[in-house]
Formats: C-alpha cells, structure tokens, sequence
C-alpha cells in the first residue's frame, strides 16, 4: 500500500527491472508463471491540475512564496486579534490577488487540459484482431501494432516494423523534438521489414526488449527476437529503428510500428522539462530591500509597544474617566495583551511592504516583455524571425550584463560552410569557378584542369562525396520511381545535421563529383559522368569525443574500405602512410585564414580484416549493456591505420555587423568572452577578423599545457607579464585541456589573469566545459552577471549556466532557442537588445521598484507619527478604505505606466553610446545609496505631510471660513477623520506628482493616468464622502472630503505642502546634473539641444540646430543669458563617446572623459 | 518654460508598397508591426530637469508666494482671538472651588457649582464672534473612545436603539437597558454650561446672546443624526432605552426647541466628531452681529460665568473658552502665512543660488562637452 502510494506520488520508479519486455501485438507467451508488465497508457498529461486538487494544490503552491505568506498572516492576525483595521484591508487585496493567479493558472491549465483531450483523442489506426481498427491515441497500449500514414505525426515511440517500401526505410523529421528540419531515416530489421500488409503482420511472433523509458531523445537500446521461419532471430535495435513520439513521417506513405513507450513514458513527454528558475539582480535587491523594510516595520512595531505601555503605566493615560475598558479588557492576561498589542501594531504598518509590488513587477514585466518580439529592429527579414522572449522574468538582468560568452560557429559566424580550399596528398588546391586549381597557378590556366586529377584527386573527392549522412530530398518528388530520373536532378537538395557535410557534399559536386543519393543499402555516385555504386556497409556516426565519422562501403570492385573525416587532432596520431608533415603544414595554414579544417584518410580491409570487424561491430550494436561503451572500443579499433588523403577548408562567413557589435559591447563595458570547439588557429583567426582581438592587442596564449605544474609557471608568468604593462591591452587564449588543469588547481591564479584580459578566447571546448567557464565567472568573488549566447545543441549547458541565456535561431536546430530565456535571429541584435532594450528594462523596474518602497512609507510613516498623538492606541489616521485603496487605485496606474513606457534616452542614442550602459551597470540604481535616497525621501515626505498637517489644523484652530461654498459665514470643526482626509490628499498628489517628476518620457498615457489618478481620487472621495453606506458599520468618512475641499486654507495647505515636498528634490536633482552629471544626463541634454529632427534618425546634423535655435533663445532671455553656443550642439559629428576609429586610446579617452 | 522637445514622431511612413505586397503574399509573416506603440515611439513629451528649466519656476513660485504669504499672514493677524482658561487648578483661579482639586477625592460633582472669570476686550470684535469651548490632553483620538459609538443608533434606527452596537462596551447597557446614546464618546459629552455678560462700567450686566444652531455641519444635522421616529414625542421613543451614565438629563431633554433635542442636538453633533489632537477646541456657540455699525463684542469688560460640571483634573486636563472672529481662510492661524512667506523666499534665494550656479558651470560643462 505505501508503496503504491509512494509511486503515485512519483518517489519510487514503478518498474524495478532494467528492461522492459514487449511482446509485438501483445502476444503474451503462454505459459503460466508470465506476470504481465504493467505499463503507462498512451495519456498524456500536461496539466497540473485535476478538478478536485486545483483549489488545495494551487493555494499550496501560492502561499509558498514568501510574499503571498506574510499577506496571509497578516491577514490571519487581523482575523484572530482586536486589530485597527479590518481584515477586510489586507484580505481583499490578498483574495484579489491569490484570485487572479489562480484564474489565470486555472485558465493555462484548463488549456493544457484541452490540448491534452485533443492529442488523446486523435484517431489512430492499430492492428488488431486481424484488421485495422480505428481508436483513440489515448488507448494505444505498449505491443499494439499503429499505423501511421505520410504527414502524420507519431502516437507514441514506435520501433519500426514495416514501411511500404521493401527495405523497410523511411523518412521523418523531428522538428518539433529538437528543431532540426533535416531528413533522417529510420529503417526497419529486415525480418519484420517484409511484413507490409496487416494481415501479414498478424503473423509476425516477436519480442522487443528494451530499456526502461529514459529522456535522452538520442539513446535507444533495444533487441528484437522474431520467429522468422521457425527460427528465432535476434536484431539489434537502436535509434535508427526508433520512431519518436511528436516527429512526423516524411516522404513515406504508411508504416506500421509496434509502441514501446506510451504516454508520459514516451521520450517527448520524459522531455518535458521545466526549466530552472533563474532570477534576476533586481529581485535579489527586491527581497534584500524587503528584509530591510520588515526590520523597519518590527523596529516601529516594538517601538510602539513599549512607548504604549511607558504611557500606560499611568491610570490617568490608560483608562481615564471618559474613556473605560471593558471587563473582558481589563481581566485579560498581561502577556497575551502585549502580544495582541504588538501584532496589532504589525498590523496597523504592515503596508510599508506593499503587496501590490508583487502583481505590478509581475504585470511590468509580463506586459513589458512584449516589446522585444515586437521590436523591428530585433527581426531579421531572410528568416522571418523575431526575438522570442521565454521568460519574462529577465527583462532587467539584460541592462545588467558584465561578461558575454559567445559561441563562434553560428553565433558569430553565419554558419553557412562555403568550400574554399584542400589540400590533397600535400598539394594545395583552390576552387575556382568549380575547378580545383592547384595553388600558385594562375587562375587564368588552361581549363582542362579535370584531366589533370590525378588517382589521388579523384579518390579524395570520392571519399568527400562518400563519408558523409547528407540526405536528399526531391522537390516534387512524390513518386518513389522518379528519385534516379535525371530530369529532376537539378531539383535535388541535400539535407544535413551538419553544416560543413553539406558544403563539402556540394562542392564535390560542382567540380564534378556528385553524390546522387543513398537508400540505406547503397550509396551512389556520379564521378565525372560515370555511375558508381557503393554498398554501405557500415556507419560509424559523429560524436563529440572522437571527433570524426566513418563509413565503411564495398566499392564496385569488391573491395571493402573505410572512409573517415573529421578534426586533424583526432585522424593524425592514426595515420600510417600519406603526406602527412605537408598536409599537417597545410592544414595550419588553412587554420590561419579563418577556414574550418576537416581531415580525410581512408583504410583498405582485406577480407579476413572486414569479418572481423563486421562481427565485432555487430556483437557492441547488439549487446543491452554498455553498449556505448563497446561500440567505443569497436570505432577506435577499426579507426586507425589511416591512410591520409589530405584535408579541406572550409569557411565559415562572419555574420554581419559583428565586429560593431562586439565594440559595442565593449564600450559598454562589457567583457566578451569567445567559447568555441574550433582549433586555436582558426579560433584566433575569427577572433581577429570579427574585432574581438584587436592587432595591436598583446595576446597571451596558455596552450597545450600538459601538466599542473607547467600550467601554474605559465599562468604566474602571463600574470606578472599583466602587471608589468598596464598601458597596452590584453587578450587570452586558452585552449579546452590547458583549461580543465588551470581550473582544476588554479583557478584563482587563472581568475586574476582573465580578469584583466580585456578579451578572452577559448578554444577547443566541450560543452560541459563551457558551462564550467560561466559557471567559475559566475562564483567569482565580484560576482559578475554573465550573458550567454550560443545557437547550438552544445551551447544549451552555457546557456542554462549564464544568468541570462540567448538562442540564436541559426541552423543547428532549435535546442538552444528551446533553452534559452530570449531567442534573437542574429548576433548584432545583441548590441540592441542590451543596449536599448536591457537599458530600458532595467531604469524601469528599478525606478518601479524604488518608488513603490517610497510611496508605501510615505503612506504609513504618518500613521506611525500619529500614534505619538493618540497614545498609542493604534487608531488609524485613514480611513479603512483609503488604506485598501492606496496601493490598488489611487497611485498602481502611474507607476505601471511609467515602468512600461519609460525612456531616459531615445533608443538611437542608447545604442550609438554604448558608454550610457555604464551607468546602469552593477545594479547602479538599486545599490545603496539610491535605496536610501528614496527611504529617506519617504521619510522626509511623510513628516512634512503629517507636521505640516498637524501645523495648519493647529492645535485647536478650524481651518473652515466664512469663504466656503457650502454655508457663509459658519466656522465649523474638523476632526480626526477630516485631519486623516488631508494628509492623505496631500500624500496622494505629492506621490503622484513625484512620480511625474520621475518622468522623462511623456506619452499621452503617462498623462492620462497621472492626472487621471489623482482626479480619480478626488472623484471617488467625493462619492465615497456622499453617501451614508448601508453595509458599513461607522459612518466616519460622510461628507468629511467636502467638508475638507470646501475649505480655503485646506487647499491652501494642500498646494503649500506638496510643493514643499517637491521643491528640495527638484533642486537636488538640478544640482546633481549641473555638478556631477552622469553620461546619460549629458547626453539627454545634447538631445535635447539637437531638437527634434533629430530623433527622427541617427544622419542629423545641424537640421536640429535651427529647430531649437528659437526655443533656446527664448529660454536664455528667460534666464538672463544671451550666448547661443549653449544650444544646437550635434552629437553625430563630434561625439566623444563613439567613433568609428575602434582602437584603444578612443576607449580610453571614453573613460577619462571629464565629469 | 521648460526646456523640452516634443518629439512628435516620425508617424511611421516607411510601409512602403513592396514591404505590403509582400506581406500579403501567401505566407503569413512574422514581421512585428511596424506602429509607434509597439515599436517604443509613442510621441512624447521629454523635460529634463535642468537650473535652466527649473531657474523660471523658482522665481515664479517665489512672487507668487511671498504675495500670497503676506496676504495670509495679515488675514490672520487682523483676526482677533482671545483665550480664557477656566480650569481652576490653582487656588487663586476663580473656579479653583468648583474643580476637582478643592473637592478632594469625590468623583461625582453633587451639586452645580457656578464660577465667574472677567475679562477685558481691549479692541471690539467687529464680525461675529465664534465662541469655543477647549480642552487639552483629552484624548478623543483614542482608537477605544473613537469606535466607541453606534452611528446607526445615532441615525435613528429603531433596532440599534434598543439593541446598540457592541463597539459601545462597556457604555452599552446600564441596569440592564441599553444606553442611548451609547458609547464612550457620548457619555463624555462636554456639559459646562458658558454664559456671556457684557459689564457695563457702572457695574451692572447684561447677557449677550449666543446663538446655539448653526454649529454643526449641516449634513450631520440633516442627515447623519436623526431622532428615531421623527423630532417629536421623544419621550416615548426613548422610553426603553437609558441616559448614558455620566449624564445628568437624559438625551430627549438636551433642549426644549424639537429641532435641536435628542440626537440632533447641534452640541451633542459637536462632540461627537472627535477631534484629531488631544487639545482641541470645539464650536460652542456664535454671537452675531445685530446691525452693521455696533460691532458683535464691543470693548470693555465682560465676565463669563461657568455652571462647571466637567471633571478635567484626573488627566491634566485644560479648560478654556475662546472668543474669535474668524476670515476668508477660517481661524487664527499665522502659520500658513508664514509658511509660505518661508518658502517663497527660499525659492526665491535658490532661484538666485542656481542662477549663479547656471552661469558657472553651465558654461564650464558646456565646453567640456565639445571635443577636440
């Protein structure tokens, strides 16, 4: 019973033994002791909810955030205690707020539920009892035999028993898995392969068994047993016969596969991840700031419970003769009264920490997050892509970045291979007008180039357009028969996981070698008009720790050999025979130009020496266990003896506007790091060419160190060598192995070097290793904010790592955009994207931020200051529904508006002075003494309100003339609730007002809401003031807002106070913009100057001057100053900060640029 | 006057005819729209605070309060006040026999004791007079004593009559019956009775006037209070209920006029809106003017005479009556005038201070701007 109960709830895997057993169209075995396995149906579940769990399991989750809890405390307090307000205060913005998460929670879920019900649902054709019978996705059991038909998607992971073609191939996408639009065949043992028809599959008898489901969507170990002609025979599976769950059939009419995995066991469903919350500076600050507040309201809270009882130690204080306790009061214990009293007092401040916060960050930053997908610089036509925002939660953290890790293929280059050169048998050749021409020849020779191939050429152009897993797709081609027609030829497209394939595929094609297509057992070739058909025998896939792919084929003379490509560190050290001191030359030469390397070397069998490796290759392909770990051995064991072909390079065009953008990173002061696989050469190389080193950079290199202790001289070396030359700026290269010992002992040693490297690049990385690289940043003692950005299924660890990660939507698939927070289509989005978009997010939410801290304690302070006059006995000074509304009404529109629309600079001028983004670096706005600005300022305000109140009421004088509208000549009383209406007006319109001083960028909204609010307050005043409310217990509030309006000296009062309030900060601010003036409010000064032409675009120059010449001249009239050099001051043509001339001491000069 | 640009933008006359034929083609493009709200451009308003923007205000806000303080200030000051304290806590006071002090430790004030305070006004109070009652360290402001009513009770409902609020404990009930009008507030009601005689200068005096209507807020009168079944018969109306208990007459005899007894009694209304402070001063009673020439207090000796019924000295407390004429802008109250004197000039000497500061270093920041 406990255990069932425990895997319901998921802590016990269900199903204890490694593999699962499946019996093909559940035909169990039968004999007696077989205890069927219990499998998942093929439901799937991605809600949440049910209908019964949602009210307790959501609740649950809600008041697990810290906020949420405090409010329900609050709240609970005020429902147990004798407390000033009525828990109505705190319960109905707690219950509006619980309220509407859960809608919207509800609302997601109740889609999920619907899109759950739709794919459950959807009709399905599977095989059983001797036909095809049409159900529902949902009632696929592990063992039924499913038909899906072309363009379909597949109901559950299927291993492949039959397609209609006879070798049992087809085609599939898996787009929607992992992004990549290519092609991939999927084949079927041929055993079950024959069965194409229903009732043929009837008869097969077989069993898969297999691992237990996992999420690794490109793992799959299984072994099939079919009784084929009476004798069972055992097959290997492996992904290529595994059909996964979402990916859809291609170029296939109809296959029938029998479900192994179903439902939330299949790999889709296991990859359904929810990714790790990663939160932002500004809520780090946020929470530090709310900790501050509540010792601020405990400090005030206890305060008040010991000045209480100080004055009530004596009777005439505690219970005079006017105002006697009740007998309950006066017979309750000391204790739980000065308990009650504290919390009482909690209660009556508890709105210094606003709940509101929480809902207007939340809609800030979900409405805000809008902007970037609908920016139209961020789009990128080619593609049709715009930025894609995952996560709403970063906005601000992109203002906030210190270091951007960058991967280079992809991400700084375009990621669209072009052949340029080879080097064959140690002879170098360019491809010129597709001929290979070999290098010093002049390109104007003879044409007849071709002839000259030698056996060697063509074998090297052969093992190219050999060695590869490119697929070919035909256009129109419906019909099967058409793919060898040579009409449609010129029609065919090659179809690559890898970039580099393609390219090479392609130009073996244009000089005249073409690959016409593979169907699983054979490949062909047209080799200078000649056909030649090569059998496969064997694949021997990519992976990331050997660095290379073979393939071994039967040539069509008989002889069985093996072709290999891959990086000149892993084919090299196995190479037998070949030039292999020129080509290694050639191949650094290559490197040096910026061209991605690739070696290619082949290997004879003889026939004894193919038997073997064709059993052993079988034997690891079939074993269950550690079959990774065998087919391992397997590879290097075949993949050695090489005899060397030569080697090509590829290159990799810069993507545009690269090097711009990284300069402007780094004005901004951010450091770039490069994190590549690439050689160190062609690392460099790039590095070079895109701006990231410059040439008159020092660069220090800590490569191929081969122990600990060499690796710490080097460092300690380049490290004084740092500190020796301060004037000339430096850049690292590290390479992957050096890399893993500098982080394995020295990584301070290795922190301090980097630190001061204005650019680092590391080459040779693993993507584990990479994240680590974010990762030792991140930790590092500063604590930096780091930014990752990559387009790669290898660049997904960095991206999760970095606190703000970034897709690029290139062509290596969609893994990266998957997992990243934002998604831009191209590298020179990232300039604007932090510069502009990070800059305004930033200003926003910490101004947001900030303000809501100010407003709340000008609310409460006069609260807390009242109690000074009424003995501590916690009456409020506001009425309870002004305490409700104040953060829900009367000023939550403002700021919101503010924090969307909000610009301190135009965009232009963010992103052409990149300098700005230095003043809102290290979290600049939320740092300390902003935060204590704002809380004293808050401070400051509230005394003014409540002792300029308390000044003006007087002691005991009636602010009420005969000049009042209401009755002539009558001078009538004001009381608490009248006193309470006038701070609280005054608050009101002080807070606002404050908030439009705040305010540099005006749309009509901003005035909408601003001056909306506050006539909102006074026209809710009047109604709420008007009426004698039959469902409310007192009365306080009738007619005290007239009462109060139709007084001269309350307004008076009113205009008095605020501009009181205001003026010292309107003077600080000008005082701190004439004496210390920050980059960004010089340059709203020059803009303002320039006038408005100039916001139109970037190309102004002296159009502006005119347009302010008049506006400026009549602002010095006013001021008494006639120099017109003032106005009319261009930025685009002398500007300081940016410049086209991108060296070091422009850089410089930024830095020393006068304040 | 501030230095500011309207930037009205750039209305987005790029969407050029090829961009939309192209869009409308077959497939539907992810292209964001190209309008002013999505891409940031709304047209806006930017001012920046600079001396030379905020140089105008300040001198304006200045002139035009300094004016406005000066006219403030002689306002209050022609007003013309004058303060009388009739607490008696010290044995020369006059009413020192009627306060507790004298009585020693007996709470309850048995018998009326009537006291008389002279005065002398050295300038007739030419516009009606407001006549005040004050007190000092009474705390109505305290959170039990200001829940401490029943505003339905006091709205005339029936049920609430005769069944008050619980916020009115422990003056809720009294043998048995429920108070009206419950509530501490109620029970504390101020019940020294003033009296005002002019003195002529052959000794003999005559009593002034004093008007008791008029003194609440009218919708207090007419609308928040009322009488439970009209102002009539409130002797019957009242018949379950019971006087609070530091009253002397019980509510339905506040007075004899019907428009002013029971709940709407204007000095009853008076009291029951508490007061902010612990010394407050409340509208006790208006003397008008009878004609334009003679003024409503002339000059010359008066004396007040107190039928002293309210104990003050168990917290301290103060008693006073103030005489007040009163302006446009309400009572004496110099401090908003000078208030605003204190802040224009403060303008006004930063409106200076900035100045200076705008012509040194406006000029200084601008030449550091232009680069070589």
């Amino acid at each position: 019973m406990l255990r069932w109960i425990r895997q319901q709830l998921g802590f016990d895997p269900p199903h204890q033994s490694d593999t699962r057993t499946v019996y093909v169209a559940n035909r169990f075995p039968q004999h007696d002791h077989y205890i069927p396995q219990k499998f998942a149906d093929n439901r799937i579940i991605s809600s949440k909810y049910t209908v019964w769990n949602f009210i307790p399991k959501n609740l649950f989750e809600q008041f697990r955030r810290i906020a949420n809890f405090y409010f329900l405390i609050i709240f609970l307090v005020q429902l147990m205690i004798d407390t000033p307000t009525s828990p109505v205060t705190s319960g109905l913005p707690l219950f509006f707020v619980i309220t509407v998460t859960a809608i919207k929670q509800g609302f997601e879920d109740w889609l999920r539920h619907k899109a759950d019900n739709e794919v459950n649902g959807a009709p399905v054709y599977v095989v059983r009892s001797g036909g095809l019978v049409q159900t529902r996705s949902k009632n696929i059991r592990v063992g039924d035999i499913v038909r899906v038909a072309k363009d379909e998607t597949f109901p559950a992971d299927l291993v492949l028993l039959s397609s209609d073609r006879r070798e049992g191939t087809c085609h599939v996408t898996t787009a929607s898995l992992d992004g990549e639009t290519n092609l991939k065949t999927h084949s079927a043992v041929p055993e079950t392969a024959i069965s194409q028809s229903v009732s043929s599959l009837e008869a097969i008898v077989a069993v898969i068994e297999c691992h237990q489901p996992e999420a690794d969507l490109y793992r799959f170990v299984g072994r099939i047993t079919v009784n084929h002609c009476e004798e069972e025979i055992v097959r290997p599976l492996g992904p290529e016969n595994l059909l996964l769950r979402g990916a859809r059939l291609k170029n296939t009419k109809e296959i029938f596969g029998v479900a192994v995995y179903t439902g939330m066991e299949t790999k889709m469903a296991l990859n359904y991840k929810s990714k790790s919350q990663k939160r932002s500076a500004v809520e780090k600050s946020m929470n530090t700031f709310l900790m501050i507040y509540l010792v601020i309201l405990l400090f005030e809270a206890v305060l008040s419970t010991i000045l209480k009882y100080a004055w009530q130690a004596e009777e005439k204080w505690d219970e005079p003769w006017y105002n006697q306790k009740t007998e309950q009061e006066r017979n309750s214990s000391k204790i739980l009264k000065f308990i009650s009293d504290f919390l009482a007092f909690l209660v009556l401040y508890n709105f210094i920490i606003p709940i509101s916060l929480y809902v207007t960050v939340e809609m800030q930053k979900f409405l805000g997050s809008f902007f970037i997908g609908w920016d139209l610089d961020l789009y990128h036509e080619e593609s049709d892509q715009k930025a894609q925002v995952n996560t709403s939660d970063l906005n601000e953290e992109l203002g906030q970045v210190e270091y951007v890790f960058t991967d280079k293929t992809g991400t700084l280059t375009e990621n669209e291979m072009q052949f340029r050169e080879c080097s064959i048998n140690g002879v170098k050749y360019q491809e010129i007008n597709g001929k290979l021409v070999p290098e010093g020849m002049a390109e104007d020779l003879p044409d007849a180039v071709d002839s000259n191939l030698s056996e060697e050429d063509i074998l090297f152009l052969k093992a190219v357009s050999l060695c590869h897993t490119v697929q070919i797709s035909y256009d129109q081609a419906d019909g099967l028969g058409d793919r060898q027609a040579n009409g449609i030829l010129h029609q065919m497209e090659y179809y690559a996981s890898s970039p580099d394939e393609k390219a090479l595929v392609e130009a073996t094609k244009r000089i005249g070698v073409t690959f016409n297509g593979n169907n699983g057992e054979t490949m062909s070739i047209t080799s200078f008009g000649k056909l030649e058909i090569y059998k496969l025998l064997h694949i021997l896939e990519f992976d990331a720790n050997r660095r290379r792919m073979s393939v071994i084929l039967q040539t069509p003379s008989g002889e069985k050999m093996l072709f290999t490509k891959g990086a000149e560190s892993s084919i090299l050290p196995y190479t037998k025979t070949g030039e292999i001191d020129k080509t290694r030359m050639h191949v650094d030469e290559l490197a040096l130009k910026g061209l991605r390397t690739l070696v290619i070397a082949c290997r004879h069998f003889t026939p004894e020496e193919y038997i073997e490796i064709d059993r052993r290759l079988h034997e690891a392909r079939t074993a269950l266990q550690q079959r990774e770990e065998r087919l391992a051995d397997v590879f290097s064991y075949i993949e050695k003896d090489f005899e060397l072909l030569g080697a090509v390079g590829v290159e990799d065009k810069l993507q545009e506007k690269v090097q711009e953008t990284i300069e402007a990173l780094r004005m901004a002061g951010i450091k770039v790091w490069v994190l590549t696989g690439d050689k160190h050469e062609t690392a460099v190389s790039v590095s070079l060419s895109c701006g990231h080193f410059h040439r008159t950079m020092n660069i220090l290199e800590l490569v191929q160190q081969k122990s600990d202790s060499e690796c710490a001289v080097q460092l300690r070396r380049l490290d004084k060598r740092i500190k020796e030359d301060h004037v000339i700026q430096h850049g690292l290269v590290v390479d992957g192995a050096s890399l893993s010992l500098a982080l394995r002992q020295h990584e301070k040693l290795f922190m301090d070097v980097c630190r001061n490297c204005s650019a680092v690049l590391c080459c040779r990385m693993a993507p584990l290793q990479k994240a680590k690289v974010v990762r030792l940043l991140k930790t590092s003692p500063e604590k930096p904010i780091t930014l990752a950005i990559g387009d790669g299924a290898n660049d997904v660890s960095m991206i999760q790592e970095a606190h703000v990660g970034i897709g690029i939507m290139g062509k290596e698939g969609r893994q990266a955009v998957r997992n990243s927070d934002y998604a831009i289509a191209r590298f020179k989005f990232l300039s604007k994207l932090l510069l502009v978009h990070g800059h305004f997010y930033y200003i926003r939410i910490a101004t947001l931020v900030q303000y809501f801290f100010y407003k709340n304690v000008c609310f409460i302070t006069p609260q807390f200051l009242y109690q000074f006059f009424c003995l501590f006995s916690q009456q409020t000074l506001y009425d309870s529904v002004y305490l409700t509304l104040y953060n829900i009404c009367f000023t939550s529109l403002p700021i919101l508006v503010y924090s969307l629309f909000e610009q301190l600079v135009h965009p232009h001028v963010l992103q052409n002075k990149p300098a700005l983004y230095r003043d809102i670096s290290k979290n600049a706005l939320l740092s300390c003494k902003p935060f204590l600005y704002w809380t004293l300022l808050g401070f400051c305000h509230a005394f003014v309100f409540f002792f300029g109140s308390y000044l003006l009421m007087g002691e005991d004088t009636s602010l009420m003339g005969n000049g009042q509208i209401l009755k002539a000549s009558r001078q009538l009383m004001f009381g608490n609730w009248t006193f309470g209406t006038l701070v609280f007006t005054i608050m009101v319109i002080t807070v606002t007002l404050k908030l439009a001083l705040e305010t540099h960028f005006w749309t009509w909204m901003n005035h909408f809401v601003t001056w909306g609010s506050i006539a909102f307050y006074f026209i809710f005043s009047l109604f709420y003031g008007g009426i004698i409310w039959p469902f409310l217990h007192t009365q306080d509030m009738y007619f005290v807002f007239v009462q109060l309006l139709s007084s001269g000296s309350a307004w008076f009062a009113i205009i008095l106070i605020v501009i009181t309030c205001l003026f010292p900060d309107v003077i600080k601010s000008v005082f701190y913009r004439h004496l210390q003036p920050t980059n960004t409010q010089k340059t709203q000064l020059n803009r303002n100057g320039i006038g408005i032409s100039c916001l139109d675009s970037m190309c102004c120059f002296s159009d502006g001057e005119k347009a302010c010449a008049p506006v400026g001249r009549m602002l010095d009239r006013m001021i008494g100053r006639c120099s017109p050099t003032r106005v009319g001051r261009s930025w685009s043509t002398s500007d300081p900060y940016y410049s086209n001339d991108r060296s070091i001491l422009t850089l410089s000069q930024v830095e020393a640029t006068p304040c | 006057m501030m230095a500011s640009s309207y930037s009205a933008k750039e209305e987005d006359g790029h969407p050029s005819g090829a961009a939309g034929t192209s869009n409308s083609s077959a497939m539907k493009s992810k292209k964001p729209d190209n309008t002013a709200f999505k891409q940031q451009r709304l047209p806006a308003w930017q001012p920046i605070l600079t001396a030379g923007t905020v140089l105008p205000a300040f001198f304006v806000i200045g002139l035009i309060f300094i004016p406005i303080g000066i006219g403030l200030f002689v306002t209050s000051n022609n007003i013309k006040e004058i303060e009388i304290d009739y607490t008696g806590t010290d044995a020369s006071e006059p009413c020192y026999s009627c306060s507790d002090k004298s009585k020693g430790n007996s709470t309850e004030p048995t018998t009326p004791c009537t006291c008389e305070v002279s005065f002398n006004l050295e300038e007739p109070f030419e516009s009606n007079v407001f006549m005040y009652y004050g007190l000092s360290n009474f705390y109505q402001n305290h959170r039990r004593y200001v829940k401490s009513r029943d505003d339905s009770q006091l709205n005339g409902d029936i049920s609430s009559l005769t069944n008050p609020s619980k916020e009115c404990e422990p003056y809720r009930e009294s043998e048995k019956k429920p108070i009206a009008p419950c509530g501490a507030i109620a029970n504390s009601l101020f019940n020294d009775t003033l009296k005002l005689f002019f003195v002529f200068p052959n000794g003999s005096k005559s009593e002034i006037p004093l008007i008791k209507k008029g003194i609440a807020w009218w919708t207090d009168k007419n609308v928040k209070f009322r009488n439970p079944g009209g102002n009539n018969n409130l002797t019957a109306v009242f018949s379950g209920t019971i006087k609070p208990v530091n009253w002397k007459i019980p509510v339905y005899e506040l007075d004899t006029d019907p428009d002013n007894n029971g709940f709407i009694n204007e000095d009853f209304i008076v009291w029951m809106r508490t007061a902010a402070l612990p010394t407050f001063r409340k509208l006790y009673r208006l003397i008008e003017k009878k004609n334009s020439i003679t003024p409503a207090l002339a000059r010359g000796n008066y004396t007040l005479e107190i039928i002293y019924n309210y104990p003050v000295d168990k917290f301290e407390g103060r008693k006073r009556m103030i005489l007040s004429t009163i302006s446009w802008m309400g009572g004496k109250n110099p401090f908003l005038g000078i208030a605003y004197i204190t802040v224009g000039s403060v303008c006004f000497f930063l409106g200076v201070v900035l100045l200076i500061i705008h012509h040194k270093y406006g000029n200084r920041n601008n030449s550091a701007d232009i680069p070589n």
